[in-house]
């Protein structure tokens, strides 16, 4: 990741590259939608305000995150309970350290300026299709850019339909709706398995992660298991490497 | 640390999970232009957003019971199946409620 192999010229903002962003991103958008509707539900079903969910879809803009967030959100919102909050927040998102660091050999010749205020739209999804252009020899910031855009502009659409829709729903718990994140959750886990570079080292990862998670929901009170076994596991399978 | 700060307490959690968040999606690429990151350091974040998933649906598993059970294999063996995010959450929310409806 520290040498970039492709043209080290600086990249371009171009309509013809958000254009070719937008139209990347376009395979992904039944998944995101999905996902999003399933977010916007779940934060009508926990009583959110909608004017919360827009500063939440907006700012927080990370569903994984703001899912589990709003699953495990306390009663009583104190600075205590606010840390744990975030604390577990951070832990999710702590993948797209490794997106933007993936991103600097690219963009790093253009302006801080242009390019900080963007990074704000990476998603996983997003990431991946520029990425992918990227590795095809591109270099228009513009598809990192349009790519983001429709994503975001779909989030924004698709959670509030979904907060609308769920809102409508009297009892979530008869249709299944308490169950759409752990549901998300583990439909995930099948490409992450088959995706794995070293299937094994991902495998006692996740047997460390839930062997601490489970250990740590039954010894502590509150949602630590979800950082201490996701910490735990990431690590084990880190340093596996090593130890060989 | 424990007062109840009341109607505001919902906004400032946003803000405050905000301000966890960019820095994720800023600070990789602000450290790659002053430190290299070791294969170490970037293979544990390779690994976090499975072991993410492992540590959160388990123990739900457990608690939930039947139903999330249900719910859970149902969507593991359509996306198995067919890679559809749509396909699985229906079916996945569907199980779910089928068992309930049993009573189970």
């Amino acid at each position: 990741m520290k040498d970039d192999p492709y043209p080290s010229s600086a990249p371009t903002w171009s309509r013809a590259g958000f254009a070719l962003g937008v139209k990347l991103a376009l395979p992904i958008l039944p998944g995101m939608i999905a996902f999003a509707l399933a977010c916007g539900a779940t934060g009508a079903r926990k009583g959110f305000s909608l004017i919360d969910m827009l500063w939440m879809n907006s700012l927080v803009y990370a569903g994984a995150a703001q899912m589990i967030a709003m699953e495990v959100w306390p009663d009583r919102l104190t600075g205590t309970t606010i840390a744990a909050l975030a604390a577990i927040t951070a832990t999710i998102n702590a993948r797209m350290l490794l997106m933007g660091a993936s991103l600097q050999p690219w963009l790093a010749p253009l302006p801080s300026w242009q390019v900080y205020p963007v990074l704000h739209l990476t998603t996983d999804p997003g990431w991946l299709i520029a990425m992918r252009y990227r590795i095809d020899g591109g270099n228009d910031a513009g598809v990192f850019l349009g790519g983001g855009v429709v994503i975001f502009v779909l989030w924004m659409a698709a959670t509030s339909a979904g907060y609308g829709i769920g809102a409508l729903i009297s009892d979530p718990r008869a249709v299944g709706l308490d169950l759409v994140m752990p549901i998300f959750f583990a439909a995930m886990l099948i490409p992450l398995w088959q995706n794995a570079p070293r299937r094994w080292r991902r495998g006692l990862g996740w047997a460390v992660a839930a062997s601490v998670a489970l250990t740590f929901e039954r010894l502590f009170h509150g949602w630590w298991f979800i950082i201490a076994g996701a910490v735990a596991g990431a690590v084990a399978e880190g340093f596996m490497e090593e130890a060989q | 640390m424990n007062t109840d700060l009341g109607s505001s307490g919902a906004l400032l959690a946003i803000i405050a999970m905000a301000l966890v968040t960019y820095p994720m999606r800023a600070g990789g690429y602000w450290l790659m232009g002053h430190v290299p990151l070791t294969s170490r350091l970037r293979r544990i974040l390779e690994a976090l957003p499975g072991t993410v998933v492992v540590a959160t649906v388990l123990p739900l598993l457990f608690r939930e019971g039947i139903a999330a059970a249900a719910a859970i294999a149902v969507a593991l063996v359509v996306t198995f199946i067919r890679r559809n995010d749509f396909i699985a959450l229906v079916a996945g929310v569907g199980a779910a409620a089928a068992v309930r409806a049993m009573g189970l």
